[in-house]
């Protein structure tokens, strides 16, 4: 039931944080925030009496009783769907990855949204709900349910409080999921029907459908369903084309619930199902997917150096990043899975922070475009300094998150081929210009006359608070990533084992 | 007859009954309000008439068969006939305008459905056609005001006689063929037909398939249909676009599963064609449409292409599976289609009423705030028309997936696909629009705090999503029937 009631508190205190709104503009977005609190509470009170935490336990992949948590009741019994959730160190550190960053966008909320306040905070939070449901769900019919269902909230968020352009951003958004996802709905269904014809038996369960029996030409064209659906929400080359417009436009809660949560859906999709759901066809596909994730760590790079835009340009840095994760999935070895875990955390608060960053600034300018900045570091020496901190943990200085995970992920893909291992890690160099370039072009050089009439105000109190949280996370997980390894550990473990039992013997 | 036959013939009775107190009541006094009463008391009576049939399923003579799928769908038109009755109600009434041989026509159109619904032969398939679509032709024209309507029912009258003479011209092909006018009959000979003169046989089915692929407007018979939607009052398109269009595909099925029709290669290539044409010219046409009620009949030619598929699936099941899937795919299907575009259409008729400039997308925007409980209900219906979970058109869609996988249709599944990927678009710049901030803001005029129109609405809208959340307890009815 502790699954269930965390998805609830988020669901229900979205509908009172729309009500709030009556009682006054600046609630809300308090209401919120308690809310999430709360329900981070909740879920670490859960874990605290867990031994299991401590020293856990490799969860079997196909007996739910080695798993932290796990949560069964019938819901559609005529197809065999149930409301199946569970909880294992990987999905763990992404629903606290969730809770946290959420909380972060609502701070980023607070003097960002002008109109509607209960109904945006609303739609945050049922994002957030939808989100975990991705997490923990395992069950397809529900996986699916939520994958669609956190779309709608997310949705309105781009295209009531977006930019300038922001029907075209949020329309292009949604399409494009929503389009991939009826893909991985079929392919879910044809598996769902492959196992009926083997078994007798209707089941969307992940445990059922692990080892479902099947002609290798169907296992690749299913995998295939659920590859794409899962790289366009990563995204990875080619199918990243939403990306930029949908991050430009939301607004700054928006990108960070994006960039920082979201787009790791796509990730944690690959990790449990489209690869241990079909480890032949995988294994097979691996080469594919490993040029792909090349592709984009060094295209994200290029594009991202060219653009003026501020937000565009971190939204590009993202097709780079989440690049290494594709290539830490597909090499799939231990090393390599690590990195890419790392990377969905680290990267969720570099990229978040740059996001906020880039919200301030035009909330000051007015403008995302970088010409029109230059030299701000003398007016707002804190906001430079952070922005020079998140900058420099997004081109991977070591000690810092990003370098363990780029650094392992590289590592781990070595051994599987180094000639792919070294086209990526011409991202860590060109990762270094567009991020340098970033901070020349908008904190330093000379000062932009026009500006300085501006009356700029330097981040106070709430942003500091908030961006403090994320550094010390980044210094965290750089110095000392032993715990996060710690958790995703067994659970990897036990995914390897599985798959290579079948896959290489 | 027996009694016994008598009793399952009640929802017929019944609307028979009222059609005929309303002719007498508006020979004595004229009174629309006294007319409204009387055909609301009478669709309630004949909603209880077909509960009490249910004790009494059998075939009544050999014109109408009497079954429980038949009185389900007969309950589910006369909830869409009840809700286009409260539409109607102040939606067109200027000043002038007589409107107690509206509701006649109401009453004489839904028995008309009814007897198509419960159809078993060809005489009574065209009977119940002709009556519920010369009833339809009235209520289209009826306003006295407008080129619009009138218009919209001189194509449908022009177009519906071609469909009847196609389909008069099919009959008596097959009666050629097989010397059998009742389904059954007709199933049942047409094999030893088909060895002998397969053409005059398959001349002859094509022909009505092609009448009632008319009614069901699904491409290359789909002319008619934005013309007919935009021009007639909105209450009548609800009408239209559910009772008839859902009447005719029982009718359809009835004809095509009776008739053992499935067995045909020939017939099966055609109805693929039809389908995919239909979902892919539907989505693509709807996409450049800005008047909500054309894009809303270009989104059902798409629908009733999808639904085609499951009687493509039945051919393809008849050898490997049992047809429990099919007939709750259909049920499911047609029940979610129903219930979505009411609440649509129920949104249209409060908002845009007769105005045919506030049904343009533009008269839409801001809608969230200024009447939420509308905005949200045209919402859900556009999510369910989408088929996003959570909503009944997300399990229709399911069924049909299924069964496409099931029956190994890849060409119709991937028309399937494509054609929802694009309808997304369109759905989406509807609710785009109710969500505007600013912009146009149309005045409408202030309603009481919470309007019937409001409360069907609303109604409306838990129905879609309890469907769509909840559709155990239906997928339970729908397999027992």
């Amino acid at each position: 039931m502790v699954m269930v009631n965390l998805i609830l508190i988020l669901l229900l205190g979205g509908v009172i944080a729309m009500l709030s709104e009556r009682a006054g503009e600046n609630i809300p977005r308090r209401v919120a925030l308690v809310v999430i609190m709360l329900d981070l509470a909740y879920l670490l009170s859960e874990l605290w009496g867990m031994p299991s935490l401590t020293q856990l336990q490799a969860p079997m992949p196909d007996d739910p009783s080695t798993w932290l948590m796990h949560f069964k009741a019938q819901w559609i019994p005529a197809f065999g769907i149930s409301i199946e959730l569970a909880l294992d160190g990987i999905s763990l550190l992404m629903v606290l990855l969730t809770l946290v960053l959420g909380a972060i966008a609502v701070s980023a909320s607070w003097t960002d949204i002008a109109v509607k306040h209960g109904f945006f905070e609303a739609n945050l939070l049922w994002t957030l709900a939808g989100v975990l449901g991705v997490f923990m769900a395992l069950d397809l019919f529900l996986f699916f349910l939520f994958w669609e269902v956190m779309l709608i909230p997310m949705y309105f968020m781009i295209a009531i409080w977006g930019h300038e352009n922001r029907g075209y951003a949020a329309m292009k958004f949604f399409i494009f999921t929503q389009a991939s996802g009826l893909l991985m709905l079929v392919a879910t269904l044809a598996l769902v029907k492959v196992n009926h014809s083997a078994t007798g038996q209707w089941s969307f369960s992940y445990f059922d459908l692990l080892n479902t029996p099947m002609p290798e030409q169907t296992a690749h064209w299913l995998m295939l369903g659920f590859f794409i659906a899962f790289v366009v929400k990563l995204p990875a080359f080619p199918f990243h084309t939403w990306l930029p417009d949908a991050h430009t436009q939301a607004p700054t809660a928006g990108s960070v619930i994006l960039a920082g949560i979201l787009l790791k859906t796509g990730a944690y999709g690959l990790i449990r199902f489209a690869v241990p759901l079909f480890p032949e066809a995988a294994l097979d596909f691996s080469w594919t997917a490993m040029a792909l994730g090349a592709a984009g760590v060094v295209y994200g790079a290029v594009l991202a150096f060219s653009q003026s835009d501020f937000k565009r340009l971190v939204a590009y840095s993202s097709v780079s990043h989440m690049g290494f994760v594709l290539l830490g999935v597909y090499a799939w070895n231990e090393l390599a899975l690590q990195g890419a875990v790392m990377q969905m955390v680290a990267h969720g608060f570099s990229t978040a922070a740059l996001f906020m960053i880039a919200g301030s600034l035009q909330e000051r300018l007015h403008t995302r475009d970088m010409r029109e900045m230059g030299g701000l570091w003398q007016q707002m020496p804190r906001m430079g300094a952070v922005a020079m901190f998140f900058v420099l943990a997004s081109l991977g200085l070591p000690g810092l998150g990003n370098f363990v995970a780029e650094f392992l992920v590289l590592l781990g893909l070595f051994q599987i081929s180094p000639w792919i291992t070294a086209v990526a890690a011409l991202g860590l160099i060109t990762g270094a210009i567009y991020s340098l370039i970033l901070m020349q072009k908008s904190f330093q050089g000379e000062p932009n006359p026009k500006l300085q009439d501006h009356g700029l105000v330097d981040f106070a109190g709430r942003e500091m608070l908030t961006m403090t949280v994320m550094m010390v996370a980044l210094i965290g997980l750089g110095l000392y990533p032993q715990p996060v390894l710690d958790m995703a550990q067994p659970v990897l473990q036990s995914l390897l084992e599985m798959t290579s039992v079948e896959a290489m013997p | 007859m027996n009694t016994g036959q008598l009793m399952a013939l009640m929802p017929i009775l019944m609307l028979s009954l009222t059609a005929v107190v309303l002719m007498i009541q508006a020979s004595i006094k004229r009174d629309q309000g006294l007319a409204w009463w009387i055909t609301a008391i009478g669709f309630l009576l004949t909603l209880w008439g077909a509960g009490y049939a249910r004790e009494f399923t059998q075939p009544v003579t050999m014109l109408l068969m009497v079954d429980d799928w038949g009185l389900f769908f007969t309950t589910l038109i006369l909830v869409a006939s009840l809700v286009t009755l409260i539409l109607s109600k102040d939606s067109f009434s200027p000043e002038g305008e007589r409107k107690e041989e509206y509701y006649l026509l109401l009453v004489l159109s839904v028995l008309g459905a009814v007897v198509l619904i419960q159809s078993s032969h060809m005489a009574s398939l065209l009977l119940g056609m002709e009556l519920m679509g010369v009833a339809l032709y009235g209520m289209i024209a009826f306003p006295e005001k407008g080129e619009l309507p009138l218009e919209a029912a001189i194509k449908y009258l022009v177009l519906s006689a071609c469909a009847s003479a196609m389909l008069l011209f099919g009959f008596a092909l097959i009666y050629a063929a097989t010397g059998d006018l009742s389904y059954g009959g007709m199933g049942a000979k047409a094999a030893a037909a088909f060895s002998q003169e397969p053409l005059v046989l398959m001349a002859g089915s094509a022909m009505v398939l092609a009448g009632l692929g008319f009614k069901l407007s699904v491409v290359p018979f789909h002319m008619w249909t934005p013309d007919v939607y935009q021009g007639a009052p909105t209450p009548v398109t609800g009408f239209l676009a559910t009772v008839s269009k859902g009447a005719v595909f029982v009718a359809l099925t009835r004809f095509y599963l009776d008739g053992q029709l499935y067995q045909y290669d020939s017939l099966i290539m055609a109805l693929s064609v039809v389908a995919m044409a239909s979902m892919l010219v539907g989505n693509w046409l709807a996409l450049r449409q800005d008047n909500i009620k054309r894009l809303l009949a270009y989104s059902s030619i798409a629908h009733f292409g999808y639904l085609l598929i499951v009687l493509i699936a039945l051919a393809a099941a008849q050898s490997t599976m049992s047809s429990e899937l099919i007939g709750q795919a259909i049920t499911f299907y047609l029940a979610a289609y129903i219930v979505t575009t009411l609440a649509a259409f129920t949104v249209i008729a409060n908002l845009a009423g007769e105005d045919d400039s506030k049904s343009m997308l533009s008269a839409f925007e801001g809608l969230f705030w200024r009447n939420p409980v509308q905005a949200s209900a045209l919402t859900v219906a556009m999510l369910s028309f989408a088929g996003i979970p959570l909503t009944a058109g997300f399990i229709g869609k399911f069924y049909l997936i299924m069964l496409s996988i099931q029956s190994q249709l890849w060409v119709l599944l991937g028309a399937l696909v494509l054609g929802s990927a694009i309808a997304i678009y369109y759905y989406l710049r509807i609710i785009f629009a109710m969500s505007k901030t600013s912009g146009t803001m149309i005045k409408t005029e202030s309603r009481a705090a919470l309007g019937a129109q409001d409360i069907v609405a609303a109604l409306l809208l838990l129905l879609v999503l309890a469907l769509g959340s909840w559709p155990q307890p239906f997928i339970e009815f729908a397999g027992a029937l």
